[in-house]
């Protein structure tokens, strides 16, 4: 097995407290006593439900169908009576219909379980298979993984990546994934490789999780070349990562595709060779639970749509300066006003910070350091984009470029002056966008 | 829910350790060498000149966001910066009442009045020290360097322009000890250098502008058929190194991107020695920074750094 170094240009060094995790096993968290799958947990248009107040399901049976191409299935998580079909807060802070299931601990599996050899599966199969079990990005971008592994006729892809760096600080899923199943994460990558019919396939993982990276080593997987890459933020973007492996860069507004990429993060990738080999739909995934306002911290694989504060109840509860709960990593993960959410495919960590962590100073005026423009890893110049997004002059906005912002946050991360960068930049997105619609 | 209230922000939630008072503080920091060589050489007349900068602009500033309903920001020790760098870029003998002009100039007049804090239009401590030379012109050139019982009689870059004394040696020039005179701050490059290293170290500025403008010094001085020693001399003589460290890096009047830095620098150096040697004054740091601070917005605005996934054509 070949290991390499990587990295890309600019980016920050974050604290990156892992401490709290990054030795502990996944554990297993007992089925709750009832879910709320929301029918929204991906980038496309919202599942529709295909289920009936009152009717029993199965643990993976289709709950909601794609509703169009870019869009997921939804499977049942546990097995037990459909309670209701409502409308619940999400952590985003928006309303979603969800299809709340009253567990009955049966875990009563499916009939007709179509199981694959991972060696004889044909391409076909295998993106229509990750298709049918919802297999939507784990590492919070939530894109639909069968319509990422189906670039069209024209697109030659060279690389298929596995993206196990996990550069958000805190969180440590990805890392204790590979850590125990390594073995699964590379039979994934090899489904993805079948697709695009390669016969070699990448992977990179940050310097800072050796034991990982051993336990690749230790598969002495000759088709499997290894990227040790620097550990920085943001070297999990997608984008980012290309850079640092193929050392090509995705076109402004394009795809990976287009760069003749596709990069499938670890989590995903083990999900893939399951929904293959065993039929598993995606109902469960694994997070982390961390920070220094939560008691016990834990590494988690929970049923989609259990509650979070269930979680952060079986993780020993909040601390009494609980100051924040943020769903997903401290660079770009959402704070939630209430925890009281389920918690869905895309939840990679659950973020508690106590009053001392959470504390931000008050922004004051720009200095002009231009400290956020050398750190910006997409080379923009986040200082005007905040200024011209407060004059609210959108033209400007578009001519420095606010669409191509990934919203990493190394700019207000930089920031001596505690601008809210980040903040004002999606407010430049959106007005962008309105102003090109309006011109058509 | 429960009673506990949580606070919801956007993201990032987590912030860097460098705050704007943490850079100012560092500044300051930097500058300490060179202040403690100034108070050794030019005695208690020094120190009083450096407090009566340092309160006059804090207390200016505390009085302009009073009357103007502005959050007080004298905490973030850019006031004092202000302060200490223009009482270390006024001669010895300058009269303190002169000091305060400057500095109640640079507050309100160049800072306050744009905006505060990140606004202002040109170095504020620069912008004072030249409207002093040419207000003051006698108390703040040719004899105001020079402390009442030295032996020389002018500053270096003056006596190689007028002729007169011997130049001092370039390891006097370097250290700044003996029988080297100009402004408060400006003495002893070597000092100066330290709180450099510094800035680099603490990552508060880049070495792009200090280096590039000292380099642009030389090789000019040198192409204006200067001899390596006279070249050496023009390096370590007058605000050169005080302006190219700490007064061109100055975040707000300089450039954003590397390219625009470069050119900036490049620019001050060039000024510096077309007034030293074909200008009326013997000294030009003040007025080449000073007038690339105008051309900044200029640079900004067309020399763009080039994003990631550019599409080539």
């Amino acid at each position: 097995m070949e290991i390499k170094k990587g990295t890309f240009k600019k980016g920050i060094h974050p604290s990156y407290n892992k401490h709290y995790t990054s030795s502990l096993p996944i554990e297993i968290m007992p089925s709750p006593k009832e879910v709320a799958i929301p029918m929204s947990m991906h980038t496309g248009a919202p599942a529709t439900p295909v289920v009936e107040v009152g009717q029993y399901v199965h643990l993976g049976e289709l709950i909601g169908q794609a509703a169009g191409y870019i869009s997921a299935n939804i499977h049942a998580s546990v097995s037990g009576t459909v309670k209701a079909i409502e409308p619940r807060l999400m952590g985003n802070g928006s309303k979603v219909s969800c299809v709340v299931i009253e567990n009955d601990f049966q875990d009563a599996p499916c009939e007709n379980v179509e199981k694959y050899d991972p060696e004889t599966v044909s391409p076909e199969d295998i993106v229509k298979i990750i298709q049918n079990a919802g297999i939507v990005g784990e590492g919070g971008a939530t894109f639909p993984t069968s319509v990422k592994l189906s670039p069209g006729p024209d697109a030659k892809i060279d690389y298929v990546i596995i993206n196990g760096a996990e550069c958000e600080p805190y969180l440590t899923s990805d890392h204790a994934l590979m850590r125990e199943q390594a073995a699964k994460v590379a039979g994934g990558l090899h489904l993805a490789m079948k697709v695009f019919g390669l016969d070699k396939g990448y992977i990179g993982i940050e310097d800072n999780k050796p034991d990982a990276i051993e336990a690749f080593k230790a598969l002495n997987d000759d088709s499997i070349i290894v990227y040790e890459l620097e550990t920085k933020y943001p070297q999990g973007s997608e984008k980012h990562l290309i850079s640092a492996i193929a050392g090509r860069e995705v076109p402004s507004g394009g795809l990976p595709a287009q760069a003749g990429c596709i990069v499938i993060n670890a989590g995903t990738a083990a999900a893939i060779y399951d929904a293959v080999t065993e039929g598993k739909p995606l109902y469960e995934r694994v997070v982390t639970v961390t920070g220094s306002g939560i008691k016990q911290p834990k590494v988690l694989l929970f049923r989609i749509g259990t509650n979070v504060n269930e979680i952060i109840e079986y993780c020993g509860g909040l601390t009494d300066d609980i100051a924040k709960v943020i769903l997903g990593g401290p660079m770009m993960g959402p704070a939630v006003y209430d925890p009281n959410v389920p918690a869905g495919k895309g939840t990679s960590g659950i973020l508690c910070l106590n009053r001392a962590d959470a504390h931000i100073e008050d922004p004051s005026n720009c200095i002009r350091c231009a400290k956020c423009t050398e750190v910006c890893p997409m080379g923009l110049m986040p200082m005007y984009l905040g200024a011209f997004s407060q004059k609210r002059n959108f033209e400007k906005c578009d001519e420095y470029n606010a669409l191509d912002c990934i919203e990493c946050g190394c700019c207000a991360f930089t920031c001596p002056a505690r601008r809210p960068l980040v903040a004002e930049i999606r407010v430049a997105k959106r007005g962008v966008q309105a102003l090109r619609k309006k011109r058509g | 829910m429960s009673e506990r209230l949580l606070t919801v922000s956007s993201s990032p939630h987590a912030r860097g350790k460098q705050t704007t008072k943490s850079i100012m503080t560092d500044v300051i920091i930097a500058l300490l060498p060179a202040t403690a060589v100034g108070f050794y050489v030019f005695g208690l007349k020094a120190v009083i000149l450096v407090v009566t900068g340092i309160a006059t602009c804090v207390l200016t500033e505390l009085c302009c966001e009073k009357i103007m309903h502005r959050d007080v920001t004298i905490g973030d020790m850019s006031a004092a910066l202000t302060g200490l760098l223009l009482a270390l870029n006024v001669p010895v003998n300058c009269p303190w009442w002169v000091l305060m002009i400057g500095c109640v100039f640079a507050i309100v007049m160049v800072k306050q009045i744009f905006g505060g804090l990140g606004c202002n239009f040109a170095n504020p401590a620069l912008a004072a020290r030249v409207l002093l030379v040419a207000s003051w012109p006698s108390h703040m050139t040719g004899k105001a360097f020079i402390p009442v019982d030295a032996v020389v009689s002018a500053t270096p870059l003056a006596i190689i322009k007028e002729g007169g004394d011997a130049i001092p040696s370039a390891l006097q020039m370097f250290l700044g000890f003996d029988g080297v005179y100009g402004c408060i701050g400006e003495i002893s490059a070597a000092a100066l250098i330290l709180g450099f290293i510094y800035l680099l170290y603490k990552k508060v500025i880049s070495w792009r502008i200090p280096v590039t403008y000292v380099a642009t010094v030389a090789v000019l001085s040198f192409c204006f058929g200067l001899s390596a020693y006279e070249v050496l001399i023009q390096v370590l003589a007058g605000g050169l190194m005080l302006g190219a460290i700490f007064m061109a890096t100055d975040y707000v009047t300089s450039p954003a991107t590397a390219k625009a830095q470069f050119i900036y620098a490049f620019g001050c150096g060039l000024m510096t020695v077309l007034i030293r040697q074909k200008g009326g004054y013997p000294e030009g740091v003040s007025f080449s920074i000073l007038f690339m601070n105008f051309v900044t917005p200029l640079l900004d605005k067309y020399l763009r750094i080039t994003k990631y996934g550019e599409v080539k054509k």
